[in-house]
């Protein structure tokens, strides 16, 4: 897709650079209050993190009209009352305290005989100190992932994009994982999955536009900052067609799988969905005026105090 | 007809005939995940089975060979028993009818152990564990028919001397008539044969009557049961077949949908490099697949996720190369040269982007774990056969069109010539 209000830059084509307050406030705003909502409610665990049993039945043939028959045969089969989503042909149980085999066993046959012999089931028990760990493992990978793309960036740009990059980086992870704390969403394990895919995607997509900057540099007389930042307003410009296409097939694909795909991976879908969003927000919005801040306090010459926050 | 279009015929002609017509063959060689095909996996933390033990690297890839042994035994196709980290033994099984009887056979710890009354409390029985699961040989057990036509277990032991030390004991106590070492399997005693005197051997035997079955089922026992260290289950999934079959067909769908709506969007807005770009995608899905097959990796649901993502990155390397053609094209050069510099320029964009990515990818594959690194081999593929698909494969399809010349019209590319700036 072509856009071509994207072409010539010119003084009445929006300035991101000029805007950047707004942007750069309204993510300090929800990364605060995911900080906020992180530290209150935390994040809404999934069995993987919680001790107990997760059990997802998927039925041949319609039982809605058997939720109360369902729940009678868990109590009086010794299996409590476990929380229940009920959908048409799809139950989840979930027990709070782990299901052992003889159980899980017993449970199986049971719903075959009693509801339906072709129902078929996915029984997950985690201990919670393996999710933990490797929820900790993954915080580790990431940081120390970051630290390699930092010093990657730094040789073949400069240190300063480095640091807009691995800042833009945490952002994109941090604001899906406050969203989850927000809305309450389940964080399973294929949670931590699809965050690491998005700081994919997030140094992707970041990579492309300092790249033009780069290049654009090179061609440019800088005398002032208010030069710099028209170079970075124009690369932006110029990377829009492309950033907007990329992530509209990403979106596609994305899309697709919350449609048409799984139920299991539903949730995966919704953080990868988010991420991409806030992914290429964020390159254009906040990457590239955060370089343009550390770069514009290098050169102190005049004006650079107000153009760099203005 | 010129040369360079007759090649670039030729090799869409070729590569697509490859992919169409081996594709069947690729996409059964796929090693479906256990949440796809239904199956379990049992992630199990192992623990000395004597307190204050210490748990060798010998001894947990000892355990995982022997649940291989227990997981084989039941006659389950591939079991797959990985040991991780210190400690730590992953079996993955798919495709199990009987997932109980599986589970009950690894599960069962069947230690077999010699005990003695040492000790013990005139009523107490054989109190004193003598020799455990450990000390015997793995695999070691066997049946062998006596004179008598009947059926006995030999046992052989890892050491001679601790044998002879305990037996020499243990014939000690023939004065109060408990000389007897009691072999038992967990706690079922198979029999107590009286010991009068040192056996410096590593061989032993079980005799009781067994019938020939009897015998043979017991030696199986015996075999898997000296597992050397104390299993505990820290994860558990269990996924029913119909149930994975409906994730995969799902999953699939969706891929299927979306990869078609990609390079519909890539057709119609990029023209000709949306049609090469298509091109190479769908040799870039093949290449994956292959290299999944190559690499030996089992594709799970949250694999197949990375992978639909990873033809949005592989799109992306098209798109960047397009879009500055474009761009080149709208500043005035001629098709050639906008094709040239496109290329040359977008090319370090690409490269840069997907290397930062494989670093990333490298780092998690290094330090993570479980399915955070199943996630770093699939990205660490996807970027290297991107780069090979969609920046070269790509990109030589693209100047063998140009070269050729048949392009005249700016409109191949998406531009309008009302666009073009004047040079």
């Amino acid at each position: 897709m072509h856009y071509k209000a994207f072409d010539n830059i010119d003084e009445k084509k929006f300035s991101f650079v000029k805007k950047a307050r707004y942007f750069f406030i309204f993510s300090i705003i929800i990364t605060v209050l995911g900080i906020v909502t992180l530290g209150v409610f935390g994040l809404n665990y999934g069995v993987d993190f919680k001790a107990g049993s997760n059990v997802d039945i998927s039925f041949k043939k319609d039982v809605s009209s058997q939720k109360a028959a369902l729940e009678t045969y868990l109590k009086d089969n010794g299996f409590g009352t476990p929380g229940m989503t009920f959908g048409a042909k799809r139950v989840t149980l979930r027990f709070d305290d782990v299901l052992t085999d003889t159980k899980e066993k017993a449970l199986k046959q049971g719903i075959a005989e009693k509801f339906d012999k072709d129902a078929s089931m996915e029984v997950n028990t985690v201990d919670v100190e393996i999710a933990k760990e490797l929820q900790g493992n993954a915080l580790k990978a990431v940081l120390i992932a970051s630290i390699g793309i930092a010093i990657y960036v730094s040789i073949r740009f400069e240190w300063r994009f480095a640091v807009a990059a691995i800042v833009k980086l945490l952002h994109d992870a941090f604001i899906v994982i406050s969203l989850f704390s927000i809305f309450r969403l389940e964080v399973n394990l294929p949670f931590i999955v699809a965050v690491l895919t998005i700081i994919g995607y997030s140094i992707n997509d970041t990579v492309v536009i300092f790249d033009r900057i780069r290049e654009n540099l090179r061609f440019a007389k800088l005398k002032t900052t208010e030069d710099i930042a028209r170079v970075v307003d124009s690369s932006i410009w110029q990377t829009m067609s492309r950033s907007i296409n990329t992530v509209m097939t990403v979106l596609f694909a994305t899309v697709c799988l919350l449609v048409f795909g799984s139920e299991s991976i539903r949730l995966f879908s919704i953080a990868i969905l988010i991420g991409l969003v806030f992914g290429v927000y964020s390159s254009v919005f906040i990457a590239s005026p955060l370089w343009l801040l550390l770069k514009s306090k290098q050169k102190p010459k005049t004006n650079v105090k107000s153009s760099a926050a203005s | 007809m010129n040369r360079r279009l007759l090649t670039f015929i030729l090799i869409i002609v070729v590569s697509l005939g490859v992919v169409g017509g081996l594709s069947k063959w690729v996409v059964d060689d796929v090693k479906l995940g256990l949440d796809l095909k239904g199956g379990f996996e049992i992630l199990y933390e192992a623990e000395p089975i004597e307190a204050g033990g210490k748990i060798t690297k010998e001894s947990l890839t000892e355990t995982a060979k022997s649940l291989e042994a227990r997981a084989n035994a039941t006659g389950v196709a591939e079991p797959e028993v990985t040991t991780e980290g210190a400690n730590r033994i992953r079996v993955k099984i798919a495709g199990v009818t009987d997932e109980a009887k599986v589970r009950d056979v690894l599960k069962k710890p069947a230690e077999l152990t010699f005990r003695s009354a040492r000790g013990c409390a005139a009523d107490a029985g054989y109190c004193k564990v003598e020799l455990r699961g450990s000390d015997f040989t793995q695999n070691g057990a066997d049946v062998r028919q006596t004179n008598l036509n009947e059926y006995e277990i030999t046992i052989k032991m890892k050491s001679a001397s601790k044998f002879a030390e305990i037996t020499r004991e243990v014939a000690k106590l023939s004065t109060s008539g408990t000389n007897q070492l009691a072999i038992y399997l967990d706690d079922r005693m198979l029999s107590a044969p009286n010991v009068s005197s040192e056996i410096n051997s590593t061989d032993a035997s079980i005799t009781g009557n067994f019938a020939r079955a009897e015998a043979y089922d017991l030696k199986d026992t015996i075999n898997l049961g000296a597992l050397p260290l104390k299993l505990t289950e820290k994860y558990t999934q269990s996924v029913g077949a119909t149930l994975g079959k409906k994730s995969l067909d799902e999953t699939v769908e969706a891929g299927a949908i979306a990869t078609v709506i990609i390079l519909l969007f890539m057709m119609f807005f990029y023209r000709l490099p949306g049609i090469i770009a298509s091109i190479s995608i769908i040799v870039y899905i093949w290449l994956l697949l292959l290299g999944f097959n190559l690499i030996h990796a089992t594709l799970t649901l949250p694999g197949i996720a990375a992978f639909i993502l990873g033809i949005g990155m592989a799109v992306d390397a098209n798109i960047i190369m397009a879009e500055r053609i474009r761009e080149e094209l709208r500043s005035g050069k001629s098709i050639l040269s906008s094709q040239k510099s496109g290329s040359k320029h977008s090319f370090r964009t690409i490269i840069d982007s997907h290397v930062t990515t494989a670093i990333a990818g490298l780092v998690l594959f290094f330090i993570g774990v479980g399915s955070v690194k199943g996630f770093a081999v699939i990205l660490l593929l996807s970027i290297i056969l991107s780069v090979l698909t969609n920046v070269f494969f790509s990109r030589a399809l693209l100047t063998l069109l140009v070269r050729s010349g048949i392009v005249k019209k700016k409109s191949n590319f998406g531009v309008k010539e009302s666009e073009v700036r004047a040079l």
